[in-house]
This record gives C-alpha cells, sequence and structure tokens, in this order.
C-alpha cells in the first residue's frame, strides 16, 4: 500500500486526510478503501481515465454526493480535525468552508455583483460598503476585475466562457473557504481562457489548498505539486507531480501518463 | 438523371410543406380579425342608445325595461373582483404546490402528484359548477347564516380550482427548466434547499412564473359556466365577499339567448363580450411581453 506520510515535509501542513474511503452508489462501490493526504496551499491533481472515481472523490470532500440518493461512504475524511462524515458535521458550514467550480461555467441568472455577493449575502453580511469589498477583492481574486469593473450590474451570463468561468471562481472564493475543489475546470473553454485558468490557478494557491479533477495530463503537470492517479475506484499512486511524471512508481501510472490507454 | 428527379420531387415537397404552413398560419389570423371585426360590428352600435360614459359609470343593468338601463360598472367589477379573489387564492396555492412537486418531492410522489394535477384539470367546469352549486352553496349558506350561498366566494373558490392545473403544472415546468447546475452552485455555496429554491430558482423560472400566472389569470376571467351557475348572477358592486355578483361572461350566456337580435341589448351583449377581448388580449400581450424579456435577461 502507499505510504502516507512519505511526502510530507515539516513546512506543509495536512488540510484533507483520507482514511479508508469507500464509496457506493447502490451496489457499486466506485471508491475502494483509499487513504491519502492533501496538503495546504498545494494544487494537488486528480487524474484518470472517466469512470475512475476523480470527480466523485471530489464531491466527497463537499459532500455532494449528498444529493445522490443512492450513494453511501464509508471511512474518514478529516478536515481541519473532524471528520466531515461524523453525524455532528454541519453540511452548510462545510460548504461555506470549501469552495467548488464545475465542468460547466454555471453563473447564476443575476448581475456579475449579485453572484459573487450570493453567499455572503447567505451568510449575514448585509453592510453594503462591506459588500462592495468582497465582491471587488474576490473578482480580483479570480483576475476578472479589470475586465468588468465598470459593468458588475450586467448580467454574469453575458460575460465570454472563460470570463464566466472565473466568475464562478470569484464566487467561490467569496467566503473566503480554505479549500477550492475545481471538477475539470477549463473541459468546457478555448485554449486561451484555459491557460489564464491555469495561470489563476497558480495564484490561487497562495490563499486557497486546491483539489483539481482534469482529464489533460499536461494540465496536471503544469499546476499541480502533488498527483493522485484513480483507476476503477483505486488510488494507484499519489506522488510529488515531478516525480509521478518522470518516474512513476507503478507500471500502470507510467502506462495511463503516457498514453497507452485511458 | 434520378438524382435530379429526387431532388426536384424534394423541392417540391418542401413548397407544398411551406404553402400549407403559411396558410393555416393566415387562416388563423384571418379568423382572428373577423372575430374582433364581428365584435366591434355588432358592440359599437349599442353607442346608438347610450353614451360610452353611462355604460362604464352606471351600475344599473336593466336591458329589458324601455328604455333600457344598460349601465356595465356593476358587471364590469364583478368580472374584476371575481378574477382577482380567485387569483388570490389560485395562484399562491399553485406555487407551492408547484415548488413542492418540482423541487421537494422525491421523484415517486411527484410521478404520482403530476397526473393527479393534470387530471383535475380535465374537470369539465359544468361538474365544477354543479359541486358548487349543490354542495359547497348550502353548506356556506347554512354555517356562515348569509343570504345565499351563490356568492362570490363561492365563484372564486370553483374558478381558483379552475386554474389551479393550468398555473400549477405550467409553473412546475418552468422550475423544472431552471438547469440542475445552478442548483448544485447554490448548495456547494453553502446555500440549504429553501434558500436555493427562493433565491436561485424561483427568481430564475420568475419570467416563466409570470406568464403561467397571466394565462390562469385570463382563463379565470374568461370562465362563463362556474360563475353562471356559482357566482349568484346580480348585478350589483358586491358589499362583502357573500354577496353575489354578476361577471360579464355569465350575463352574456344568460341573456344572449332572450334578446331580439339587432336591439340595443343584442348589441349591449357584444360590446361586453368586446370588452372582455380587449382585456384578455391586453394580459395576452403582457404575458408575451414578460417572457421575451425573460429571454433577454437570459442571454
Amino acid at each position: 500500500m502507499l505510504n502516507i506520510n512519505k511526502h510530507s515535509s515539516n513546512d506543509t501542513k495536512i488540510q484533507i486526510e483520507t482514511k479508508d474511503l469507500s464509496l457506493y452508489y447502490g451496489q457499486d462501490k466506485v471508491i475502494k478503501n483509499i487513504s491519502f493526504n492533501i496538503y495546504e496551499r498545494m494544487v494537488t491533481a486528480l487524474i484518470g481515465p472517466s469512470g475512475c472515481g476523480k470527480s466523485s472523490y471530489l464531491r466527497c470532500l463537499n459532500r455532494m454526493n449528498d444529493f445522490i440518493q443512492e450513494a453511501r461512504t464509508e471511512g474518514e475524511i478529516t478536515i481541519n480535525g473532524s471528520n466531515i462524515y461524523d453525524k455532528a458535521t454541519d453540511v452548510i458550514e462545510l460548504r461555506r468552508k470549501i469552495g467548488m467550480v464545475f465542468q460547466k461555467p454555471n453563473p447564476f441568472p443575476m448581475s456579475i455583483y449579485e453572484n459573487v455577493a450570493y453567499a455572503p449575502r447567505l451568510f449575514g453580511v448585509k453592510d453594503r460598503e462591506k459588500l462592495d469589498e468582497i465582491v471587488k477583492s474576490s473578482l480580483e481574486g479570480a483576475a476578472l476585475w479589470d475586465e468588468v469593473y465598470g459593468k458588475l450590474k450586467t448580467p454574469g451570463t453575458g460575460l465570454s466562457g472563460g470570463q464566466q468561468q472565473r466568475l464562478c471562481i470569484a464566487r467561490a472564493i467569496a467566503t473566503e473557504p480554505d479549500i477550492l475543489l475545481m471538477d475539470e475546470p477549463t473541459s468546457a473553454l478555448d485554449p486561451l481562457s484555459t491557460l489564464r485558468i491555469e495561470e489563476l490557478i497558480r495564484e490561487l494557491k497562495k490563499k486557497f489548498t486546491v483539489v483539481i479533477v482534469t482529464h489533460n495530463m499536461q494540465q496536471a503537470a503544469r499546476i499541480s505539486d502533488y498527483t493522485a492517479f484513480f483507476l476503477l475506484g483505486d488510488l494507484v499512486e499519489y506522488n510529488v507531480t515531478n516525480k509521478m511524471f518522470t518516474s512513476p512508481d507503478d507500471r500502470r501510472t507510467e502506462d495511463y501518463i503516457t498514453g497507452r490507454f485511458g | 438523371m434520378i438524382d435530379s428527379r429526387n431532388f426536384s420531387f424534394a423541392n417540391s415537397g418542401d413548397k407544398i410543406a411551406s404553402m400549407v404552413v403559411h396558410g393555416v398560419s393566415a387562416l388563423g389570423l384571418i379568423v382572428m380579425v373577423f372575430i374582433l371585426w364581428f365584435l366591434f360590428a355588432e358592440g359599437i352600435p349599442v353607442l346608438k342608445s347610450v353614451t360610452i360614459g353611462d355604460i362604464f359609470r352606471s351600475s344599473d343593468w336593466y336591458p329589458a325595461e324601455e328604455p333600457p338601463a344598460l349601465g356595465m360598472f356593476a358587471i364590469i367589477s364583478g368580472t374584476l373582483i371575481v378574477t382577482l379573489l380567485s387569483s388570490l387564492i389560485a395562484l399562491p396555492v399553485s406555487y407551492l404546490f408547484a415548488i413542492f412537486t418540482a423541487e421537494i418531492a422525491p421523484s415517486w410522489l411527484r410521478n404520482i402528484l403530476k397526473p393527479m394535477l393534470e387530471l383535475l384539470g380535465f374537470l369539465p367546469s359544468i361538474v365544477l359548477g354543479f359541486l358548487g352549486m349543490v354542495v359547497v352553496a348550502p353548506w356556506m349558506q347554512g354555517s356562515f347564516e348569509i343570504l345565499t350561498g351563490l356568492n362570490l366566494l363561492n365563484a372564486s373558490i370553483f374558478l381558483g380550482i379552475m386554474i389551479l392545473p393550468i398555473v400549477g403544472s405550467l409553473v412546475e415546468e418552468a422550475l423544472s427548466s431552471i438547469p440542475e447546475e445552478l442548483r448544485y452552485a447554490s448548495f456547494a455555496l453553502g446555500a440549504t434547499k429553501w434558500e436555493t429554491i427562493s433565491k436561485v430558482v424561483f427568481p430564475a423560472a420568475l419570467p416563466g412564473i409570470l406568464s403561467a400566472s397571466l394565462l390562469g389569470i385570463m382563463r379565470s376571467m374568461g370562465e362563463t359556466m362556474v360563475v353562471l351557475m356559482v357566482a349568484g348572477g346580480a348585478a350589483i358592486i358586491p358589499d362583502s365577499i357573500f354577496d353575489p355578483i354578476r361577471p360579464l361572461t355569465s350575463t352574456i350566456a344568460a341573456e344572449m339567448g332572450e334578446t331580439p337580435v339587432g336591439s340595443a341589448h343584442y348589441h349591449a351583449l357584444f360590446f361586453a363580450g368586446l370588452l372582455l377581448f380587449l382585456i384578455t388580449l391586453a394580459l395576452n400581450m403582457l404575458s408575451a411581453w414578460i417572457e421575451s424579456k425573460g429571454k433577454i435577461a437570459q442571454q
């Protein structure tokens, strides 16, 4: 099995600790007893062929699988010292601490301003100046402010695809989460927009722990510090990205990375 | 050879189809224009016997007297009030039903509730009128100790029951058409189910909800049989919800058969029809405008 502590050094703190996690959809075991640690303010890429469980794992982290009626988990995921699958967990509070960006840009059909202000408003920020400030800093954080500051009142759905995705990132970081989950955030975007998002992710990791699912191997190599390779619900290999892409420990990882299957 | 023959055949097929489609839509338009023309031609002559000010200001509707009194104020208010009250009853219930069905109910329950609502929509209005007349009216009269159970409230309840399936299922569709991604985005931000429904789904579906509501209101305004049977038929301005009323529709239905063609009364009834037509046309245009605005907002 994997040596969990192999890559931790003194300057990296564990952000997410996964212990013997399994996920079932009805009878299907889609994640099979995986254990590994995700480190604070690092970009961790989850790679693997379709149906390998990487997106399902991502949705375990903010308990979005709760919405799938047949889904059931075993094992533990510990974030900030508490198991998020504990009965006492406040899911709302958990999701507030974990932002999520989806595959397809999905801004709300409201103004750019309202999109970003949505979550802060939910959590009781009413003061106009405070909201203005949050909106500005979030849009700046998502590298979108310069493009939209003059048209904050216009619909968010009127932006280009890449801008919409950055708006979704701004919306997700508006509650100042610890962790940012990204589920193939560039798969619906053109190469230039993809590049901007990748640059942005490198910026974002200064403040957030980023976990990103990607189909694009080069993307994982370009932006991530750690890479986890999933295959058929197993975590085959988890390693420092450089090592993973130069001399992987597992034969199957090598085959996948070099494009022999997947 | 074969290719070119096929080609020309396909072409003429296109032409025929396009002619049929254009023809049918033109026919619809022509019928519309004729109805409008007919209503004007038969309705406007009433102004020879009574001034337009009298029609809208006077509540005296004694069309059989000599000279006839053709004040429609009470009748027009009857229509407006019963439409308003039935909408106040039915629209909130429809919204709640639709929200429950589309957003909250598990799928097995949704599969029962939706067809049930649609079934309610198939009830002939005369059956509803009958229920109002023989069940609700005597009960109302007895339990509230009022003059008659055939009144504004009774009519509004049954009009409400009539429009509930229409508005309910259209609103349900409007809510269901909002993409799941928006709900997930909201949940992932830490919103509760209720916050997601009230702050994201409902506002996003608002154009559809408004146009569904207007459709229900139009239906309520144009409905004849229920009000003819249940509203009580007195052309007065109601003081309370237990007073009988006489809307435009039931006035036309009750009196058209007994009035000599070409009389002032006859023209007055067509004028009433013209009013109904214009009001519903205005609501219709409003609904189309809202829908087009919604489309622009969503782009």
